[in-house]
């Protein structure tokens, strides 16, 4: 590793986050406001020292009106990372490199969203307009035919993927079996009390095949905040720091939204092989560095290829992975030990680095025995990101 | 672009005359000074005979802003009085309407005077098509500018009837820009509920027109003859911008596909199978599977496209199982 790494440079001392809901019945700029001030809180630093602000899109609470309501000063780093759930390790990362720059001194990432009361994503009208931008354009080869549904988009990958490894409906409701366990012994989750069965799975009705009811999310309303800081800064605050061992954002050969369908083989994801590898290299760790690990799970077809992009085991691989338990509660790796985005709430992403980072403090609900790293993805299907967090 | 069926049948329509609509009663002091009390007029030239009677007008006259009041229908829709005609002056909107225009907006609404209106005077006015533009496309959508004009007469013995005012009325008939189906809900309820049209651009008109013309087209560098879809303005491989289409035959084989069950969107079938098609020439896309059965299919099935027009507007490539 070179000096100019960003490994180990900078550290997550801050976590704050709202209540996870149908409905937040507040604004999402309040949302943003409560889970930083907790985070700040949590972390023993004041407001007004806070110099820089990450966050990504679809999050409509702008910076500059984070940065007047909390009365910061000086604030010399904001960005905002695009493709929703994508990006939502990216702000993470960002957030690190301002710090280990010397850019910002302390930084907060933030994601607000009344997803569930006030937009919904899977309702199947976008409103793309006939203004010749590049989006409008492109979704004109999928609205048309009625096939407009992050579901639908996300099944046509699963079902070439099932095709060619003969994975099939049950391995992606043990996926979906194994988070709700976890979610039913977290207080926070939607889902607290409410593990399933393999067979409730099977018979949960179709919402677009090969994809079940219970192999997606829900919606839900809101906010997880964070507070990055240097390294150095951390070692003297309140809270055990959590280290940012490697951030990387991915996007790969023919790479699309949701429809990266002409690519010569469609049953991998390639931008988040871009991911594993950067990961990997800023870190010098491997697929056996990690005791539990947050996978993006909006859906579960796409946890299976995660798994093999990151050589946790071959490609085709993660069915027998699945079918022995690996990902499960007790397993050699548990995944989404919060009950993941089908089980605690679907926050983009920002609610599985919390979870890590709770995992690194020795805090989580689930708690992992003697974690050491924690592997963190986001949204997949689009141009994505990870991290790597980790015990200093 | 308008069908030409619609564009003769819109002509044959304009200078057409349509009859009279005669006025409930005669212009008359109580609801004149009802509706300046109403619109907040105070101009004694309306209200107060002593005053008016002073004036060049030697007596009360009425606000010449009401000429559409005298001749309404009243308060029950199409209550008009007797001896009113029963022919539809706005038949021309029906017309367009037909074709796939469903929204309407007024545009211009203007009067004007030929004379002041005096107690007394009994009031009808016919109707005059006075034009339909060429198809146009604003912000709100794609159609046409429809001007009519109401000529306001007052009956005279003897069939003198003299004419006191005319009412240019124009509406924008047309097809709203796609646009969320959310914000369209309040005024566009009662219309069918159409297919998204795709946004189009200068690097996939090419495909969509084809689509009109019943042929698949793909787009191919005319550099190193690769061939791309979906569309775009360079070539991946040789980043030429210089290309040509080649017309598919049609045929390919089933690479994935979806049935999707909910949410049920008008105006989609549910469930509605969608296939990633792989065609014989070696691109893939997306398009909607008709005539087959949900368990029927399987990757790899052989099949064969055919167009279909929604909404008389847009024309998809959907594919169906190959005979084989």
């Amino acid at each position: 590793m070179s000096d100019s790494s960003i490994s180990g440079r900078a550290a997550i001392v801050g976590l704050g986050a709202t209540e996870f809901s149908k409905n937040s019945g507040r604004t999402e700029l309040r949302l943003a406001l409560e889970a930083t001030l907790s985070a700040l809180q949590d972390a023993g630093i004041d407001p007004s020292e806070v110099e820089g602000f990450s966050s990504y899109s679809v999050d409509k609470v702008p910076e500059y009106e984070m940065a007047r309501l909390l009365g910061c000063k000086d604030v010399k780093f904001f960005s905002q990372v695009p493709h929703g759930g994508g990006a939502a390790c990216g702000p993470v990362m960002h957030a690190a490199m301002a710090v280990a720059t010397g850019v910002a001194k302390v930084v907060v990432v933030y994601r607000a969203m009344n997803e569930r009361s006030w937009y919904r994503f899977g309702t199947g009208t976008y409103g793309f307009a006939s203004t010749p931008i590049f989006e409008n354009v492109n979704y004109g080869w999928y609205m048309p035919h009625g096939f407009h549904t992050p579901a639908a988009w996300v099944g046509m990958f699963a079902q070439r993927y099932m095709h060619t490894y003969g994975a099939t409906s049950e391995d992606f409701g043990r996926v979906a079996v194994a988070v709700r366990d976890f979610a039913a012994t977290n207080p926070n989750a939607f889902f607290y009390g409410k593990p399933i069965t393999l067979e409730e799975h099977q018979a949960s009705r179709w919402i677009c095949e090969p994809l079940h009811l219970l192999d997606c999310c829900q919606e839900s309303d809101g906010a997880v905040a964070m507070v990055i800081t240097s390294a150095e800064r951390a070692r003297d605050l309140r809270q055990t720091p959590v280290m940012i061992k490697a951030g990387s954002q991915g996007i790969a050969s023919g790479q699309q939204i949701m429809t990266s369908y002409y690519r010569e083989d469609i049953t991998g994801l390639p931008e988040m092989g871009v991911v594993a590898r950067e990961l990997y290299r800023q870190s010098g760790l491997g697929p056996e560095a990690f005791q539990t690990a947050v996978i993006y799970d909006h859906f579960t077809p796409f946890v299976l290829p995660q798994l093999e992009e990151f050589g946790f085991v071959e490609r085709g691989g993660a069915k027998d992975f699945i079918r022995a338990g690996h990902h499960a509660r007790g397993g050699k790796l548990p995944i989404n030990t919060h009950g993941g985005q089908l089980g605690e709430a679907y926050i983009h992403g920002m609610n599985g680095v919390a979870e890590a980072v709770r995992q690194v403090r020795g805090t989580a609900v689930n708690q992992v025995p003697a974690v050491e790293n924690v592997l963190v993805t986001a949204g997949t299907g689009v141009p994505t990101s990870g991290l790597i967090l980790g015990a200093a | 672009m308008a069908d030409p069926q619609l564009l003769s049948n819109v002509r044959a329509l304009v200078g057409r005359e349509y009859g009279r609509v005669y006025a409930w009663d005669e212009v008359n002091a109580p609801m004149i000074r009802q509706w300046c009390e109403i619109m907040g007029v105070d101009n004694p030239l309306y209200t107060d005979p002593a005053q008016a009677l002073a004036t060049v007008h030697e007596g009360l006259i009425a606000p010449p802003a009401m000429l559409q009041v005298w001749t309404l229908e009243g308060f029950h829709a199409n209550n008009y009085p007797q001896g009113s005609t029963a022919e539809n002056p706005y038949e021309v909107l029906k017309l367009i309407e037909q074709y796939g225009y469903a929204a309407v907006v007024a545009v211009n609404s203007e009067l004007s005077f030929t004379r002041p209106l005096r107690l007394g005077e009994k009031l009808y006015y016919t109707t005059r098509l006075e034009s339909v533009g060429e198809e146009k496309t604003t912000g709100l959508g794609t159609g046409f500018f429809v001007t009519l004009v109401m000529s306001h007469f007052v009956e005279k013995p003897g069939g003198h009837d003299e004419a006191v005012g005319q009412l240019l009325f124009r509406v924008f008939k047309f097809r709203p820009a796609v646009r969320a189906a959310a914000a369209e809900a309040p005024t566009q309820a009662p219309a069918t509920v159409k297919r998204p049209q795709p946004g189009i651009s200068d690097d996939t008109r090419f495909f969509w027109e084809g689509c009109a013309q019943g042929q698949l087209l793909i787009q191919r560098c005319t550099t190193c003859a690769t061939l791309r879809h979906p569309p775009a303005p360079v070539c991946i491989e040789c980043h030429s911008f210089d290309w040509d289409t080649v017309a598919a035959s049609g045929r390919g084989s089933l690479y994935s596909f979806v049935v999707m069950h909910y949410p049920v969107v008008a105006p989609f079938d549910h469930p509605n199978p969608i296939g990633l098609i792989e065609l014989e020439e070696g691109v893939r896309l997306i398009a909607g599977l008709v005539g087959v059965e949900r368990d029927q299919l399987q990757i790899g099935q052989r099949l064969q496209v055919e167009f279909q027009t929604f909404d008389e507007a847009l024309t998809l490539p959907l594919f169906r199982l190959a005979d084989e």
